[in-house]
């Protein structure tokens, strides 16, 4: 998101003529401008003056209560807007003097416009907006995409194309939830749910690092296949014998003695399943290794150009081996979380489409745990949003709610908002 | 992946005793028509082994297998036989039916499910050896589902012209849809495969949304349009009890077509220079970028004819899963059949076949619709690695091919 101001440095040109500057890219000053602007004249004029907004925080086990929040919607919902439009004026500022936009800016225009958003959606409802389980169930929708973006971050840092985590979260959650069942216990499928999305990926490692298969045709298939082969084996064996083989026992919430009870961060990170405080540790240590370690290093040298990596002593297809492996058991462990984190049985093609979202969170977070991080969570609250909204009851649609993360993600892949570049050895099989 | 075919075939050593014999069936066995029939062996022989391993009586016979064998094997042959003849009823000929009408009519019911795979896959194979990876049929199907049904039931036109319009819009909406991901890859350089696979659930949601919207909703509570007029429907070939309609001809028509477009025409001589190697290409004077673009146009206007051939050849209403699987599907479809006319055609058939029989295959013989998507999936994963067909049944590796045939071999891109 931020944009390329500086000037070219380096090259033919700069050296030639020193006074050659890049032309300034002005995409995202305008953006600021339409969403500032769209915030002020959709959210902020168009509600009725006397409409109020309310918004709850409280959950019942929190130290202390705070109050609903009752807004009146038109003035809180247009001075929103103004917050909106004096960030475009910075982003303007810093754009003409040719520097960078902190990412605290996108930061903030994204809340500013997402609050005057449910400041209109609220307007005059009877039924307050529940701010806190709203964060919640979008942390919750997010653990998937989560574990699913780190799965193809892993991936295709050591240069192999990953969209078979649709499968492999397909393949996790079927056997998180036989597993979990078989041993009465939820956290063998915890245990499970990584070996079957591990052994998808020896699949698709199989294929495309001993055969050489085109990555994106044996991830395509093998979603395809983890489809039929669980569709099959859940209507021939599991639907046969649901007590015994598919109503895995649920989770348990281990709650943090003394952090749950804070208000709103509380209950959003510190009341949760294992899987959450799993989900954390991932993303953190993948973060710190990736970057600092010399694991992290090798990975990504082998996806950005294997034949150096070969030529000072890696491996470059045993560590893409590696990392593959890894990246499908990392999957594997989000497929878990639409079975035993919640406590429901398997179902056919119950993953719905999620492998492709996190594979657009990957996307959008430029390859980096945290912003990958970042964007499956904001995809995972948009999907909260949309579910929040249609109890509240809103005149837009659902679906186009739904469509958001997608539509988000080809503007990031046409280069709308700054560049998206994938690791340079990504999808082509190496040889000595 | 021809890569991959060209670097494991090493050089023929001459074989002591060998000649002209021992060389052409050498060629035979390593042909890649063998590779296809042995991919589709090993294919039914493993959904095969797991009919088998899920059916309960044979589970119960696995029991004492030691103390009496034979029952294993009565109890296993009896499933595998129970499922593929079913299959085969379904898809075929069923000798079971009453009148020859019905006993015929599954043949006509695989044509007919053919139909919007060999559209779809041709438009894909037509991509794929542009060098684009058009994983976005799905979406280009749905809209072209969407539009070709509202101009079926919003518009009233004459007979003749009513079908014909109706056509036209699916074609045209389908065309559009891929070709957002063909503008974007040209203009900004933009991956086609993440943004068809983006533009296949904004489709999916698109078509939800304008299920709810009272221009294509009937009245009443559920998302389903009205049915479409009479007029926009596309002739039935053979009258009532079958459902073969004039589709099926115009998708051998536009395989026809396309063979000519990719083998004869200059436009089509373009698409695969620039999916060879868009350098060169580039280099000759070719526009990458054009190719792009209309190599996703015409891909998405066959796709959307796919969708279009669905609403008004056999669905002749609007609804949620209207287009099933068969974006992708058609995807199989294009790489089983190597992305040329005439294998696309008879993949399709194939997967017709599979489409057509499944339903019979559920009801009598109780195995799983699912174990179709298996077998298009094994299927297709063993037609991408030759040498691994080759390791299981031990086939020799191919001759080296002569300049023409490896020039041939490489068009086959992908697949």
């Amino acid at each position: 998101m931020t944009t390329l101001t500086a000037p070219d440095p380096g090259g033919l040109v700069g050296d030639v003529a020193p006074t050659v500057q890049a032309r300034i890219s002005w995409r995202a000053p305008v953006a600021y401008l339409v969403l500032g602007l769209l915030a002020l004249l959709c959210f902020g004029v168009f509600t009725p003056g006397a409409a109020r907004s309310t918004f709850t925080l409280a959950t019942p086990a929190d130290y202390w209560t705070i109050p609903p929040i009752v807004v009146p919607s038109r003035l809180a919902a247009v001075l929103l807007a103004v917050v909106a439009l004096l960030l475009a004026g910075y982003a303007y500022l810093r754009t003409r003097s040719r520097r960078r936009i902190g990412v605290w800016a996108h930061g903030l225009l994204g809340l500013v416009v997402v609050l005057a958003f449910l400041v209109w959606a609220d307007a005059g409802k009877e039924r307050p907006i529940t701010l806190t389980n709203l964060l919640v169930s979008g942390l919750v929708l997010a653990i998937p995409l989560v574990f699913g973006s780190m799965a193809g971050l892993l991936c295709e840092r050591s240069g192999i194309i990953n969209i078979a985590i649709e499968g492999q979260l397909l393949a996790g959650a079927f056997l998180a939830a036989v597993a979990a069942t078989v041993a009465t216990n939820a956290y063998v499928g915890l245990v499970a749910a990584p070996i079957a999305g591990a052994l998808v990926s020896v699949v698709l490692a199989f294929f495309a690092l001993r055969y050489r298969v085109n990555q994106i045709i044996v991830g395509v298939v093998l979603n395809g296949l983890v489809i039929g082969l669980t569709g099959f084996l859940f209507s021939a064996v599991l639907s046969n014998d649901i007590q015994g083989l598919n109503s895995p026992p649920r989770l348990p919430v281990l709650a943090i003695p003394g952090l749950s009870g804070i208000p709103v961060i509380g209950p959003v990170l510190f009341r949760q399943s294992a899987l959450v405080y799993v989900m954390i540790v991932v993303v953190v240590v993948l973060e710190v290794l990736l970057f600092r370690s010399r694991w992290g290093l090798r990975m990504r040298s082998v996806g950005e150009h294997p034949k150096a990596a070969d030529t000072v002593g890696i491996n470059v297809n045993r560590t893409r081996w590696r990392s593959t492996i890894l990246g499908g058991a990392v999957a594997g462990l989000g497929g878990a979380a639409f079975t035993i984190a919640i406590g429901v049985g398997f179902n056919k093609e119950m993953t719905g489409g999620k492998g492709y979202i996190a594979l657009a969170a990957m996307i959008l977070g430029r390859w980096n745990p945290r912003g990958a991080v970042a964007a499956a969570v904001l995809f995972g609250f948009a999907d909260a949003l949309r579910v929040g909204l249609s109890l509240v009851g809103t005149p837009v649609p659902s679906q186009f709610l739904a469509m958001l993360p997608y539509l988000a993600t080809i503007v990031a892949v046409a280069g709308l908002v700054g560049r998206v570049r994938a690791p340079a050895a990504e999808g082509i099989p190496y040889t000595k | 992946m021809t890569d991959t075919t060209r670097a494991v075939a090493r050089p023929a050593e001459p074989e002591a005793g060998g000649g002209r014999t021992a060389e052409v069936v050498r060629g035979v066995l390593s042909s890649s028509t063998t590779m296809v029939v042995l991919s589709i062996v090993v294919a039914l022989v493993l959904a095969a082994v797991l009919v088998a391993a899920a059916d309960p009586a044979v589970q119960a016979a696995a029991g004492y297998l030691f103390a009496r064998p034979s029952d294993f094997f009565r109890a296993s042959w009896d499933a595998i036989y129970g499922t593929y003849s079913a299959l085969f009823r379904g898809a075929i000929y069923d000798p079971l039916a009453n009148t020859p009408q019905r006993q015929i009519r599954p043949i006509t019911e695989t044509l007919t499910a053919s139909v919007p795979l060999i559209f779809a896959g041709l438009g894909l194979g037509i991509a794929f050896r542009a060098g684009l990876f058009n994983i976005g049929a799905q979406g280009q199907v749905v809209v072209g589902a969407t539009f070709a049904a509202y101009a079926g039931f919003g518009l009233h036109l004459p007979v003749g012209l009513h079908v014909v319009v109706a056509m036209v819009f699916g074609t045209v909406a389908g065309a559009v849809w891929a070709g957002i991901a063909g503008v974007l890859k040209a203009r900004t350089g933009a991956n086609e495969v993440i943004v068809t696979i983006m533009l296949n659930s904004i489709a999916g949601f698109l078509m939800a949304y304008l299920l709810t919207t009272d221009a294509f909703k009937r009245p009443g509570t559920n998302p389903i349009s009205p049915p479409l007029d009479d007029t926009a429907m596309m002739p039935n070939l053979l009258g009532p009890p079958f459902r073969l309609h004039l589709g099926f001809v115009l998708a051998i028509l536009a395989a026809v077509g396309v063979w000519w477009f990719m083998e004869r025409s200059t436009a089509g001589f373009r698409f695969r220079a620039a999916g060879l190697n868009p350098h060169a290409a580039r280099t000759a004077g070719i526009s990458i970028n054009g190719v792009y673009v209309w190599g996703m146009v015409i891909a998405g206007a066959l796709a959307g004819l796919g969708g279009v051939a669905q609403v008004l050849g056999t669905e002749g209403v609007l609804q949620d899963g209207v287009a099933g699987t068969i974006g992708f599907d058609a995807i199989t479809v294009a790489l089983l059949g190597r992305s040329t006319p005439l294998g696309t055609v008879l993949a399709a058939l194939l997967f017709g076949a599979l489409r057509a029989g499944s339903p019979l295959m559920q009801t009598s013989s109780g195995t799983p619709i699912d174990i179709v998507m298996v077998v298009q999936a094994i299927v297709v994963l063993l037609i991408a690695a030759p040498p691994l067909v080759r390791a299981i049944f031990r086939l020799p590796a191919p001759l080296p091919r002569t300049g023409r045939a490896r020039r041939r071999a490489s068009e086959e891109v992908a697949a």
